[in-house]
């Protein structure tokens, strides 16, 4: 009898000490690319990461912009348990370093050569501290103006090259009975215009004084005034039902030719063309009026994860995201450009070539910037000081002045 | 041993929920206090460092917007709550056919959550889709109803969402009041040739005075937890002229990474609720001493 038992125990614990030997790479990965064109995109990774062996775990939280996925990630953090990767983007990435809870993926980075193949502000994103931690999956650019092809057309303009061309051509329409420019009042939306109208009037140097370095000078500077004014200007060009709109809904007002212009990032076009829309035939690309680049990163940040099968997985992931597949396919879905400068771009559409373009340009003229309103320049109790004055300002009355003594105020007592 | 367990029983059973509030509840309280005396940003820090947070707190505009938005807000759903309430029952309380059916249909609305109301009114209130456009269509080429997209007021139309949705269940509670009123003091006030006005002024109403505080209570815990409201009817806008203490709270906490801002003005919403229900609580226990 007592053989029997000792028979069995032996018999289980071998079982048991034999699955919990290496079991391959494996990564949780949390992430809110919930909705159906971004979940497309995050299931190409996960296919290319079990085709190379590895077990995915996947952790989406829906809603809020990341809200949501942001406190479920606090909680495993204070827990002990964080994922292996998050979808983190800009300062978040280097705030979470200093909490102490990102993994170091230098070997990674430099065994695929990251630094030859990344443009040099967006590789500066991904490092804490001199060290990789995170890896960029894509490149939206915040600033693009779309338009309807046929308006424009049929009122012989095209696409506005400055500020004051773009007013000019707005009234003109507004005369005419067509809503110059589609808006939806919400607040990142109007800060989105702003920052936009803030690169076209004040340069790329007085942007990056302003958003990134937050300096007082540029702050209270005429040039903000003057931002400040264009911004009151586009307030007399949207309509009235403006107020909380969403954005997809004024870029279908652009569709059906009710609108003119949208001020939008890239992922609009998705918006075009899923309505089967043809860029250049029925709608227009262009940069806002202004030099620059503004972009917004996505990437996955890496925290520490204890196990060598959780940390080859991670480095496994690592490897995927910044391939060269995975950057083609998942752009190609996502409406961006690959963070990646040497992928070949023949299956993107002209939107996207124009775009990739031009971040090579602005990378090279140093005046590729990030975008303060979609996260990447500050951290989210200045960024949110900054949009909720931009968004005061619109929304009210007052004078250019007094915004931009409130922008000043608002910014010191986030610090 | 069984005595024993007899009469400490009850304390037994309590014992578990008792220790759970203790912690849960005052423990947390305790804990977000904690917080807002230091400089947590997205990860709560414990060094203490002073009042900084509430200088910042007082110092940003929104906040000021808030407030103001809660006392507006608050005054007038509550009152105008009761007093509708109070209207819609004495107007039932006088014996018409159809009252269970009325009187269920006032009712209906507090079975919507405030996220289904919000979302409602906001259809409602739209300028292009809804109240104004109807007008417009029948004629009225010059009606303007544009509250919701209106900074100055906005908030306004959050107050007339919230009375619809309340008004129904005050009134229930003041129908119940007015059932209980001693039926033989109204007859005989009837009797001496008191006009129906003067009764319901003069002697119902006073006699529901509890039913009035307990209304009060109800509308202004309604009010001060009003976040799924304000969300679903204006999203806090335009800007942030509809912003309550609580959607303050949430956008610090959870989208701006600043949880010593949200911790402080966490804080002063307790107060403000304190400041309204402890007269209440220490009335109470005096009127429990004096028995």
């Amino acid at each position: 009898m007592f053989k029997k038992i000792a028979v069995a125990a032996i018999a289980t614990s071998l079982t048991i000490s034999a699955s919990v030997s290496y079991a391959g790479p494996k990564a949780e990965v949390l992430h809110w690319w919930t909705s159906g064109g971004e979940a497309k995109s995050v299931a190409v990774l996960q296919k290319e990461f079990s085709e190379n062996g590895g077990s995915w775990t996947d952790m989406p939280v829906a809603g809020g912009g990341g809200d949501a996925a942001m406190t479920a990630l606090r909680a495993r953090v204070l827990s002990g348990n964080a994922p292996a990767a998050v979808q983190l983007k800009g300062p978040s990435i280097q705030e979470w370093y200093e909490e102490g809870a990102l993994a170091d993926i230098s070997d990674v980075a430099n065994k695929n050569n990251w630094s030859k193949v990344l443009p040099e502000s967006i590789a500066g994103h991904m490092k804490c501290e001199g060290k990789w931690c995170a890896a960029p999956v894509n490149v939206h650019r915040i600033d693009w103006i779309w338009a309807n092809a046929s308006v424009l057309k049929s009122n012989g303009f095209g696409m506005p090259k400055t500020w004051d061309e773009f007013n000019a051509t707005a009234k003109a329409l507004q005369a005419k009975g067509i809503i110059p420019l589609a808006h939806g009042g919400q607040a990142w939306q109007d800060a989105t215009v702003f920052e936009a109208v803030a690169l076209g009037i004040g340069g790329a140097n007085f942007f990056h004084d302003a958003f990134v370095k937050l300096d007082k000078k540029a702050l209270q500077s005429d040039t903000m005034v003057k931002v400040f004014d264009q911004m009151r200007i586009m307030r007399g060009f949207v309509d009235k039902n403006f107020s909380g709109r969403d954005w997809n809904l004024a870029t279908a007002m652009v569709m059906n030719g009710e609108a003119a212009f949208q001020i939008m990032g890239d992922w609009a076009k998705c918006e075009f063309l899923a309505a089967g829309k043809v860029p250049g035939k029925d709608f227009l690309c262009a940069s806002t009026p202004g030099e620059g680049f503004l972009y917004n990163v996505d990437s996955f940040a890496m925290f520490k994860v204890k196990g060598s099968d959780r940390q080859d997985g991670q480095k496994l992931l690592a490897k995927l995201i910044v391939g060269k597949n995975f950057q083609k396919v998942f752009n190609l879905n996502k409406g961006s450009i690959p963070a990646r400068t040497d992928v070949a771009l023949n299956e993107f559409d002209r939107c996207a070539h124009v775009s990739a373009a031009d971040m090579n340009a602005s990378s090279v003229g140093g005046t590729l910037l990030p975008s303060y309103a979609h996260g990447m320049a500050l951290r989210g109790a200045q960024a949110g000081a900054i949009t909720d004055t931009v968004t005061a300002h619109f929304n009210s009355n007052m004078s250019s002045k007094e915004a931009v003594a409130m922008l000043v105020k608002a910014i010191d007592n986030s610090k | 041993m069984t005595n024993w367990l007899e009469k400490h029983l009850p304390k037994i059973v309590l014992g578990p929920s008792f220790i759970a509030i203790i912690l849960f509840v005052y423990g947390f309280i305790a804990w977000t206090a904690w917080i807002s005396f230091t400089r947590s940003r997205l990860m709560p820090k414990y060094d203490i460092v002073g009042f900084i947070q509430y200088e910042r707190l007082f110092d940003s505009p929104r906040w000021g917007v808030a407030i103001d938005n809660l006392f507006i807000f608050g005054f007038l759903f509550i009152l105008i709550s009761m007093f509708l309430g109070l209207l819609l029952a004495i107007f039932l309380d006088q014996k018409i056919r159809i009252e269970g059916t009325l009187r269920t249909i006032y009712l209906y609305p507090m079975a919507l959550s405030l996220i289904v109301t919000g979302t409602a009114w906001k259809w409602i209130l739209n300028p292009g889709l809804g109240l104004e456009a109807v007008f417009r269509n029948w004629g009225f080429s010059e009606f303007k109803f544009d509250w919701l997209i209106n900074p100055d007021f906005a908030i306004y139309t959050v107050v007339i969402a919230g009375v619809w949705q309340a008004s129904g269940f005050v009134m229930a509670l003041f129908l119940a009041g007015l059932r209980s009123v001693d039926q033989e003091i109204i007859k005989a006030a009837q009797v001496d040739g008191v006009p129906t006005f003067k009764i319901y002024s003069a002697i119902i109403i006073p006699s529901m005075a509890p039913i009035f505080l307990s209304a009060f209570i109800v509308l202004a815990h309604l009010a001060i937890k009003s976040f799924d409201l304000v969300i679903a009817l204006t999203g806090g806008g335009p800007g942030y002229a509809t912003d309550l203490p609580a959607t303050y709270m949430y956008t610090m906490a959870f989208s701006r990474g600043d949880i010593g801002q949200a911790a402080s003005s966490a804080i002063i919403m307790m107060i403000v609720v304190f400041a309204v229900v402890v007269p209440y609580l220490y009335s109470e226990l005096r009127a429990k001493n004096d028995e």
